[in-house]
This record gives C-alpha cells, sequence and structure tokens, in this order.
C-alpha cells in the first residue's frame, strides 16, 4: 500500500445486535484499509459478517444492530459518527452500492434513463440535457450496446446481466470514491459473470474508485481482487495481497477453506473438510473463534483471542501455517 | 432390456410449453400461438451406479430435463426409460427415483419433526409395517447421513443449511432409492459445508450403489462428482461423453467458453477476454446452431443447419469441429 490516505478506513469496528438473548457482537474489532483504485475482496461464509460491514460502511445498519466501537473514515473523515440526513448526502454521492439481485434494487416502473437521471441531478448540479447526457454516457461506459434507445426501456426489458450493468451506471452516476458491490456476480451465469467482473475491474483502474467485493465465491476474489480479507465468525482472521492468501494461506480456516473447493484438475477422492459449522452469534467460544474446529488448536486458543498483526500479509491465528505449502 | 448396467435410457425427449397469449387477446392482435423449446430431441444413457451430470446456464432445459426423469413433468415427445431391477425371485420391479432439491430451506415441512419427513416415504411405501421398526430405520438414516438419532424430534428450523440438505438426503434413501436426481445440491450451501455434502454423496454411493442424476452449472462441483456429463445449451445437448475427455479435450465452442469463463483459484486469469453476449430466449431461438451468435467460429452452415451429435463416446454437435 502507498503511503498516502487510504479511501475507507475502518478501525476496530464492532457492530452488535441487542434482542432477546443480550447483546450479540456481529462484528468484532474490524479493520480494513482499501487505497484508491484498489479492490478490496471480502469473503467468508453465510453469517461471517461480510455484508454487515459492508451495510455499516454505507451507514444502513438496521435496528437492532448498531456501532458500538471504532470508526469508520472516509478520505480521512469520520462518517460513522454523522446524523442520518448527512450520511443520506454521502450515500450515493460518494459511496455507491452494487447489490446481489440486480431486479431488486431497480425500480419496476420507471425507466431505467428515470432513474439515472433522478440519481444524476439529486447529487451533481446538472441541467436535464447534460443529466440526459451523462445518463448516455454511463450506459456505453458500462458496455450497454445502443444506450439511446435502452433509456427509455424499463428494467424487465433487460436480461441479468444487463440489468447489473445499469445497477453499475446508478453507482457510478455520482462518480463516488468508494463502491460496496455485495455479491454482484452471484445471480448471474458464470458466462456473465466473467462480463461483470471485467467490467468493475476497468471502472476501478479507469475512474480510480476503490472497491470492496463483498463475495463467497473465492474464485471471483482470485481473478478480480488485488487484496483479500477472510471473515470468520465477525471477526477478520487473515488479510493480505490476493495472490498470498491463496495460494500461502496462513490461517487454518482460510487453507481449509481453499482445499474444499473442488479442483478443475484432476478428480479426487474425497474432498478436504473443515467438519462443524460456523457457530452461531450467541455461542462464539471463547479464545479463538475456529478453535473446535481447527486440527492446530491448544490450550491456548481456548483461551486468548488472537489479534491480527499489521503486517501486509496477516492472520488472526496463534499457531499460523508456515505458509510455504500450497 | 438393453443391458443390466443401463440404469436410464432417455431417447429423444421433448418438452415443449405452450406460452402463448389467450386464444383472444391472438385473434384480435394477430399474434401466432409461442411455443417455449425447453428440451429438444435429447438423448442419452446413464450408467447403473454412475453419475451423469447436466451442465448448462440458466434457461438451457436442465431442470426440465430433472423434472421429466422424475416424472413431475411429462414429455411432450419422445421417451425417458427406467431399466427394470431384477429381483432374486426372478421378478422385475421398476427401480426407484427420488429427488434432491436445491433449496433445503424450501423442500423440508417447517411443521413436521425430522423424524417424521424421514418417516413419510416408508410409511406411504409400505415398506415397513411395524412402528418400532420405522423408527429404528429412521434413527439408522440419520446415523448414515452424519446427524444424531436425537435430531429427528427436532424441527428443520432448529437446522443449518448443510445439516437440512442432509435431512433431504436421508428423506430420499428411506425409499431404498436406487437412482437420485439431484438438482443443484450444494449451490445454496457455503463452500466448507459444500465439501461435506458432497464427501456423503460420494460414500453413499459406494455404499449403497447408488446412481446419480446431476443437475448442476458449477463446473469444479462437476469435475468432482462426474462420471459422464451432457452440456446442454439452448434446450439441447452440444457435448455429451466422459467428464475426463470433456474436460482434458473440450471440443464444442460452447463448452470451451464455458471452462475459460469460470474464475479458477488454483490459476486465475486476471486479463481474460470474456465472451460477449448472452443466452437468446428459448422462445425466439437463433436458427441452425442455436450458439452461433455468440460463437466466434461460426460458419455459413452453422446459421441454416442444426448440428448433430456426431462421435462414438464423446459427442459433438458442432459443424466446424465435426468437420476437422
Amino acid at each position: 500500500m502507498t503511503g498516502t490516505t487510504p479511501i475507507l478506513s475502518v478501525r476496530d469496528l464492532q457492530v452488535n445486535f441487542s434482542g432477546r438473548y443480550g447483546e450479540l457482537t456481529a462484528l468484532d474489532h474490524v479493520s480494513l484499509d482499501i487505497g484508491e483504485g484498489e479492490i478490496l475482496g471480502v469473503v467468508g461464509e453465510s453469517g461471517a459478517g461480510k455484508s454487515l460491514t459492508g451495510t455499516a460502511v454505507i451507514g444502513l445498519l438496521e435496528a437492532p444492530g448498531h456501532i458500538v466501537g471504532g470508526s469508520i473514515l472516509l478520505d480521512g473523515s469520520r462518517i460513522d459518527t454523522l446524523p442520518h440526513h448527512e450520511m443520506g448526502k454521502i450515500r450515493g454521492r460518494k459511496i455507491g452500492a452494487i447489490f446481489q439481485d440486480p431486479l431488486t434494487s431497480l425500480h419496476p416502473l420507471l425507466t431505467v434513463g428515470q432513474q439515472l437521471i433522478e440519481t444524476i441531478q439529486t447529487h451533481l448540479p446538472l441541467g436535464r440535457a447534460d443529466a440526459v447526457a451523462r445518463a448516455i454516457a454511463l450506459l456505453a461506459d458500462v458496455g450497454i450496446p445502443s444506450p439511446e434507445t435502452r433509456i427509455n426501456q424499463h428494467p424487465h426489458q433487460f436480461s441479468g446481466g444487463m440489468r447489473q450493468r445499469v445497477v453499475i451506471a446508478l453507482a457510478l452516476a455520482a462518480q463516488p470514491r468508494l463502491i460496496i458491490a455485495d455479491e454482484p456476480t452471484t445471480a448471474l451465469d458464470v458466462s456473465i459473470q466473467a462480463q461483470i467482473t471485467t467490467l468493475l475491474k476497468r471502472l476501478c483502474r479507469e475512474h480510480g474508485t476503490a472497491i470492496m467485493l463483498v463475495t463467497h465465491d473465492m474464485g471471483v476474489i482470485a481473478e478480480t481482487a488485488d487484496r483479500v480479507a477472510v471473515m470468520y465468525a465477525g471477526r477478520i482472521v487473515e488479510i493480505g495481497p490476493v495472490e498470498e492468501v491463496t495460494r500461502r494461506p496462513r490461517h487454518p480456516y482460510t487453507a481449509g477453506l481453499m482445499a474444499s473447493i473442488p479442483s478443475m484438475r484432476a478428480r479426487d477422492t474425497t474432498l478436504r473438510q473443515i467438519d462443524g459449522a460456523m457457530p452461531r452469534l450467541n455461542a462464539i467460544p471463547a479464545g479463538c473463534a475456529f478453535n473446535p474446529r481447527c486440527e492446530r488448536a491448544d490450550d491456548r486458543c481456548k483461551r486468548e483471542k488472537p489479534v491480527l498483526a499489521a503486517r501486509s500479509h496477516a492472520a488472526a491465528c496463534w499457531h499460523p501455517l508456515s505458509g510455504d505449502q500450497s | 432390456m438393453i443391458g443390466t448396467n443401463i440404469a436410464l435410457t432417455v431417447a429423444k425427449a421433448t418438452c415443449h410449453f405452450d406460452v402463448s397469449a389467450p386464444w383472444l387477446t391472438r385473434f384480435l392482435k394477430r399474434e401466432p400461438r409461442r411455443i417455449l423449446k425447453a428440451v429438444q430431441d435429447v438423448s442419452f444413457t446413464v450408467r447403473r451406479g454412475s453419475t451423469f451430470s447436466i451442465v448448462g446456464e440458466s434457461g438451457c432445459g436442465k431442470s426440465t430435463l430433472a423434472r421429466m426423469i422424475v416424472k413431475l413433468q411429462s414429455p411432450t415427445g419422445g421417451r425417458l426409460d427406467f431399466t427394470p431391477l431384477e429381483q432374486a425371485d426372478g421378478t422385475r420391479v421398476p427401480p426407484r427415483v427420488q429427488m434432491i432439491f436445491q433449496d433445503p430451506y424450501a423442500s423440508l415441512n417447517p411443521r413436521w419433526h425430522v423424524g417424521e419427513i424421514i418417516a413419510e416415504p416408508i410409511r406411504e411405501l409400505k415398506l415397513i409395517d411395524n412402528e418400532a421398526a420405522i423408527q429404528a430405520r429412521v434413527d439408522e438414516l440419520l446415523t448414515t447421513v452424519g446427524l444424531s438419532p436425537t435430531d429427528a424430534s427436532r424441527y428443520p428450523h432448529a437446522f443449518s443449511g448443510g445439516q437440512r440438505q442432509r435431512i433431504s438426503i436421508a428423506r430420499a434413501l428411506a425409499t431404498q432409492a436406487d437412482i437420485l436426481v439431484c438438482d443443484e445440491p450444494t449451490s445454496a450451501l457455503d463452500v466448507s459445508v459444500q465439501a461435506q455434502i458432497l464427501n456423503l454423496m460420494r460414500r453413499l454411493q459406494q455404499q449403497f450403489g447408488l446412481t446419480y442424476i446431476f443437475i448442476s452449472h458449477n463446473l469444479s462441483v462437476v469435475r468432482h462428482m462426474s462420471d459422464d456429463i451432457a452440456i446442454m445449451y439452448l434446450g439441447r445437448i452440444v457435448e455429451t461423453g466422459p467428464a475426463d475427455l470433456i474436460f482434458s479435450d473440450p471440443r464444442h465452442p460452447y463448452t470451451r467458453l464455458l471452462l475459460d469463463t469460470i474464475p479458477d483459484v488454483e490459476n486465475p486469469n486476471r486479463s481474460r477476454q470474456p465472451m460477449s453476449g448472452e443466452v437468446p430466449s428459448p422462445i425466439t431461438p437463433p436458427s441452425g446452431c442455436a450458439f452461433h451468435p455468440r460463437c466466434k467460429a461460426a460458419i455459413a452452415a452453422c446459421r441454416s443447419q442444426q448440428p448433430q451429435l456426431e462421435g462414438e463416446v464423446h459427442q459433438t454437435a458442432c459443424h466446424v469441429v465435426c468437420a476437422d
């Protein structure tokens, strides 16, 4: 990472849910940085807290979830303490969002053009004619053929892949500094998936936008992200350059996750599996949350929580793998 | 009988859906009928005890084909025949076919105990008539799929996605099924849980000699599970053959596209040029070979003539490949 201020800087973020069972910690001391033009992948299984991290950054946490500690900085200034209406101005203007299902992120009764123009005029001081021109340019930029005619069509007239391009155009409308992309390719077919990830990478390079790519698909991360954060039970267990983490994982959980993906090369008789499942929020074990499923766990893992060192490739583990096995 | 090691023979199975507007609207607007050709002239055989995978993107007809195999959907043309099993006393009985669905949250009745869910097919098919023996069988099935007999008294909501999929598998095994049709059984699961379920399915196949018909869009899962593969595009099989051959020597341009575009953790291709275009609508498929608008190798014949599957073991339906 360069010495300049990162676009997004999350420090020791803690999010709790209060409910019948008392206070449950859903995010525990999550820290991450994303620099200009960088794609940070956030990967983990369901319930690991990856989407919640994105939601907290956009400021869309819903009760009973609330931030109880830490800070979120965008371009060096705190955004987690801003009042609701102030955050509303930043959302869309400085932070764009792309969600999993493009059909539910678009208004079914408005044309694509109306939605784009509304977004552009909300955030940028442009007249109607300029806004229309910008909307057409945005559609062209995300690779929609004949944008002049497509702009007057409704979302149902677009295919899944084209709809996701429209959502990306909406996210880009006000030239945000940061885009939170939550499972942007999960609802799409593989051949369309590759088109969307290529588009995200190109836009990230051309506009210098920082992207937080939240997904459960290690393959998408390996091909798209620059760095990756692996989450387990509300904590980041490993963070580092994508090549390092996927080829030489240090945390036993990351290693298990990588080994449980069936290989395209050869047909193994049995897959390596991590037994058990991720703990629920009300039953997170003491010490390292992964210890009941870990082969390397000893007494220390059951007592003390390992911390993530501030290194470029760090793992929160008392007994990390040496990192030379693939 | 064609041969005792064949479990299922599908011959020119076709399924068309009439998606026309009501007749008066059609008459007033002078519109023709609209027919969705979900599955067209699909033929293959499945060997007993093997795993046959059907692969393709959404809308290619793979789920309709699965529904035809379990007779939830009747074909509008062609035949699907199961080879009868020979009993010890010489009589022949048809094999039992069960389905495992994609979404373990929707396929289990939330108001029933797990024990009742698994016992129902046993009672319904009158496999065991003694209540104590049924309970013993349920306990045995739960243990087989890696759950505990005490789980029988709990409700589905108390289980995670992977555990629910184990319950679905136990329910399918309860009928003493010979053939399991699995429609994307792991795509709703996380990778580490997916590995557990795939390992379980492989173990059960060896233990009980099950035949799997596996529907998936995830090629790495298919590679792991399959003996034979059929790749479908817009209702037709474009390439079929042993899994090893298809993965080592893909011939059809669409198979190559699929293998090229899946993100690969081991060997990421970060500077890929993705194939443009999308799957066309099965209501108005392109003429000739349905893949020609997206195919770089397309020749004149591809636009006018429907290619047929050619080859001995490894078959491909492509004018360009078959001409070589």
